[in-house]
């Protein structure tokens, strides 16, 4: 901890501040709103029969808010953390910076307008309307030249592992946003996808897919390459995998998207390419976890005592393990079985919760004491209470949905003796119900500890320290 | 896909097979110039990066992969143009008529492709035709009163039909129930069978332009009291006037026309809802109820199963 209470005037720390602070409330109000929706495909009379209350309206703030209000305000802060701190230099330009922050909090907040007024372009992930898109490929342009500018003038000869990974993240990102919105206005509010047909699905998922692969996967890489060395006091286990995974993961992702759209009027050339990239994107998926674990080694002590690294090493388990599972749910034939069911909204959690929230809190937890200049988090007996509520929680949600996934896969495919179809549909929605009830409890704990990290980091910002017999034995360790 | 694409495709797709195998080739051999095991020299923030060399049991797992994919491509299309050693495609992609379907269906058979989707079609049919034309053969009078009959037009009711009617066929609110023995269109197995394969298209017109809110408000009065209802004695009387314009269709004691689907009036059992508002809006806006066609989707055979179901749902057992 020596290094952390280190003040270095030269870095911009404000601009990390303010997004380190927001990933923890965007985080709330995300997950809450999951937590809600999750409620009403148990409790349907909560939409209180209300247009903007309901499921359809809030299922896509739900999914803006914790993409890109959560994580993105993770990536931003982490970003400009790791790359001033591994380039020994303060960012470009502070206006810019200020910009990034405020714009993209514009941008959250007339997405927490737009969509439960109904306004969408209802392309998922993409929902947001025409004149918020513009704004914001304005706001990512400001942080990428911002990003680059600062490893242009940095003052090391070379560029770390974690911000190529960045870069590559928000250069693609750019691309995809810019790209899937094309649109034709009609009027402030409405406007049409300049593409059709199958050609629209194809962007679409052409997007929807890196979207998980660069802003979910590239991005937190990235935030995994500092925070996980620096919070077990490791080196890297090896420059030359973080070499193969980074080129071979970059290449390979943007190739994935048609295994979403498997067996449609997609052509079957496009879908066996996205499945044939999938299958081996699967390897450099792992490389990443591997370089990430192995860099443990030597220090696995370190987790007994220490709640930060703990999250950090359990979101590389899940990120092992969706990755394992997304190139598997690839393949033509298990789709056939997964595709449509719950068992998607399993794996995408898996990732979303296991991974990308676990990876970022743990960063969060690293951040918030340097960033405020204080020697530790108030409490590391409330992180440890966090850990285990966030792992129980996320480990209800996903067994949950593997269940009721492959319940409803086998039950939709079953057939009688006349070949007529065994099951309704409703019937397989009763087969779902109890396990919609576990995903919502699993959903309540992962809330439960956000609260519990908003009123530590609170305490921390103060200024408090709670003395307890955990932090002693820390401090003496 | 012109040649040009193809090719594109075909190259692009490969060389970044290629790209990562020859990446992977190039890092399992040292050319960082530092000893393996060694850190490399440089340091970031306090991070340090070690030259080791890359898990054999991760390298191993590359070089599958990639020659999975590899393989995958050559069997099923992929790059572009090149349809594959197998011979394989999901389905008639492109087709824009049942007829282009029937005849590419034909053709694949002509020339050996493997097409999975006319396949399963195919092995289905084979499998249970002989089942529904065993219950075509039979009037559907008769299986109605056959369990294991009804068991098979209930599940068919269940995934194709109760999406609007209901599981239970009781229908909701623009949707008729089929267990009440009130029919718009007919309720003999003929009818019925009628209904399922051409669908039905029901059309109420809007009489706001021609008889103004006044005008439909005596006509509500009317109507409500042909099935009882308490309603204002003289503008019912103005609306009964008025009725003629709607015996056209409902018949001049408004007991409905089965030819045109037009509803009894006089039977309280209301389609659009009974309340003073519905009716005056079904009146001001019109409606058009439609059924959808069933013949292409089901097909004759299993459309006589759901008949037989249909049918038996009103018949007194």
């Amino acid at each position: 901890m020596s290094d952390a209470i280190q003040v270095h005037p030269e870095y911009n720390y404000k601009v990390i501040r303010q997004f380190a602070v927001m990933t923890v409330i965007w985080g709330i109000i995300g997950m809450s709103l999951g937590v809600l929706i999750a409620a009403q495909l148990y409790w349907p009379a909560l939409n209180f029969d209300t247009p903007w209350l309901t499921f359809s309206r809030l299922r896509p703030l739900h999914t803006n808010a914790v993409i890109f209000a959560f994580g993105g305000c993770a990536l931003f802060a982490t970003s400009y953390y790791v790359v001033q701190r591994t380039s020994q230099v303060r960012l470009f330009s502070d206006k810019l910076a200020s910009f990034t922050f405020w714009g993209w909090q514009a941008v959250i907040v007339l997405a927490v307008i737009t969509l439960p007024l109904g306004l969408t372009s209802s392309k998922e992930y993409a929902e947001l309307e025409w004149p918020i898109d513009i704004l914001i490929a304005l706001v990512w342009s400001a942080y990428v030249v911002n990003f680059f500018g600062t490893m242009v003038i940095r003052k090391v000869s070379h560029i770390y592992v974690a911000n190529w990974f960045f870069g590559a993240f928000m250069l693609t990102v750019l691309v995809l946003h810019v790209g899937n919105s094309m649109a034709i206005p009609v009027s402030m509010t409405k406007s049409y996808s300049i593409y059709a047909g199958a050609v629209d699905a194809m962007m679409q998922w052409w997007y929807g897919h890196n979207a998980v692969g660069f802003f979910l996967t590239a991005g937190f890489l990235g935030m995994m390459y500092y925070f996980v060395p620096k919070q077990a006091g490791r080196p890297v286990y090896s420059y030359r995998l973080s070499v193969v995974h980074f080129w071979a993961l970059i290449s390979l992702y943007i190739w994935a998207g048609p295994h979403h759209l498997h067996y449609t009027a997609l052509p079957d050339w496009t879908q066996s390419l996205g499945m044939a990239m999938s299958i081996i994107l699967f390897v450099p998926s792992w490389g990443g976890m591997i370089n990430g674990i192995m860099t443990l080694s030597g220090a696995w002590h370190k987790l007994r005592t220490d709640p930060i690294l703990r999250f950090l090493v359990v979101s590389l388990s899940f990120y092992g393990m969706s990755t394992f599972e997304g190139p598997m749910m690839a393949i033509k034939t298990v789709n056939a079985l997964s595709h449509y069911t719950d068992w998607t909204i399993g794996h995408v959690h898996s990732g979303a919760l296991g991974w990308v929230a676990m990876v970022s809190i743990g960063s969060i937890y690293h951040l918030i004491p340097v960033l405020f200049n204080r020697e530790r988090m108030y409490s590391i007996y409330l992180i440890n209470v966090h850990f285990w509520l966030a792992t129980i929680g996320v480990v209800l949600y996903i067994v949950a949905m593997w269940m009721s996934g492959v319940l409803q896969g086998l039950m939709w495919r079953a057939i009688n003796a006349d070949g007529t179809l065994t099951y309704s549909f409703v019937e397989s929605l009763q087969a779902s119900k109890p396990f919609y009830l576990v995903r919502f409890i699993g959903g309540c704990f992962v809330v439960v500890g956000m609260l519990i990290m908003a009123y530590n980091c609170y305490r921390t910002i103060k200024g408090d320290t709670q003395e307890t017999v955990d932090n002693k034995a820390l401090q003496a360790a | 896909m012109s040649s040009f694409w193809s090719i594109w495709i075909s190259v692009i797709t490969l060389g970044s097979i290629l790209g990562c195998f020859l990446l992977l080739r190039w890092c399992l051999s040292n050319k960082t110039g530092v000893k393996e095991g060694d850190d490399m020299h440089h340091e970031f923030d306090g991070i340090l990066e070690i030259n080791n060399q890359l898990p054999r049991w991760w390298t191993i797992l590359f070089y599958i992969c990639i020659v999975w994919a590899l393989l995958y491509l050559l069997l099923y299309p992929g790059l572009g143009n090149f349809k594959g050693l197998w011979n394989w495609q999901s389905s008639n992609q492109g087709i824009l008529s049942l007829a282009e379907s029937r005849a590419a269906v034909e053709k694949n058979k002509a020339d050996g492709v493997i097409s999975q989707y006319d396949r399963e079609v195919d092995q289905a049919n084979e499998l249970f035709q002989p089942i529904f034309d065993g219950y075509y053969a039979r009037p559907i009078t008769e299986l109605a009163k056959d369990a294991e009959a009804l068991k098979v037009g209930q599940r068919l009711f269940s995934q194709n039909c109760s999406q609007c009617h209901g599981s239970d066929a009781r229908g909701q609110r623009g949707f008729p129930n089929l267990t009440d023995n009130d029919w718009l269109y007919g309720g003999t197995p003929e009818k019925i069978t009628e209904t399922l394969i051409n669908g039905r298209n029901a059309i109420m017109p809007a009489w706001f332009d021609s008889m103004g809110a006044d005008g439909i408000e005596e006509v509500v009065n009317y109507v409500l009291g042909l099935s009882g209802r308490k309603v204002d004695e003289s503008l019912a009387a103005k609306g009964k006037d008025r009725f003629v314009a709607c015996a056209a269709c409902h018949g001049p004691d408004g007991k409905g026309n089965q030819a045109f689907g037009a509803p009894n009036l006089t039977d309280d059992i209301w389609l659009y809802g009974n309340s003073h508002e519905k009716v005056t809006e079904t009146l001001t806006y019109g409606r058009n109820g439609v059924m959808p066609a069933f013949k292409n989707t089901l097909g004759e055979k299993k459309i006589h199963l759901v008949a037989a179901y249909v049918y038996s749902l009103s018949q007194d057992k």
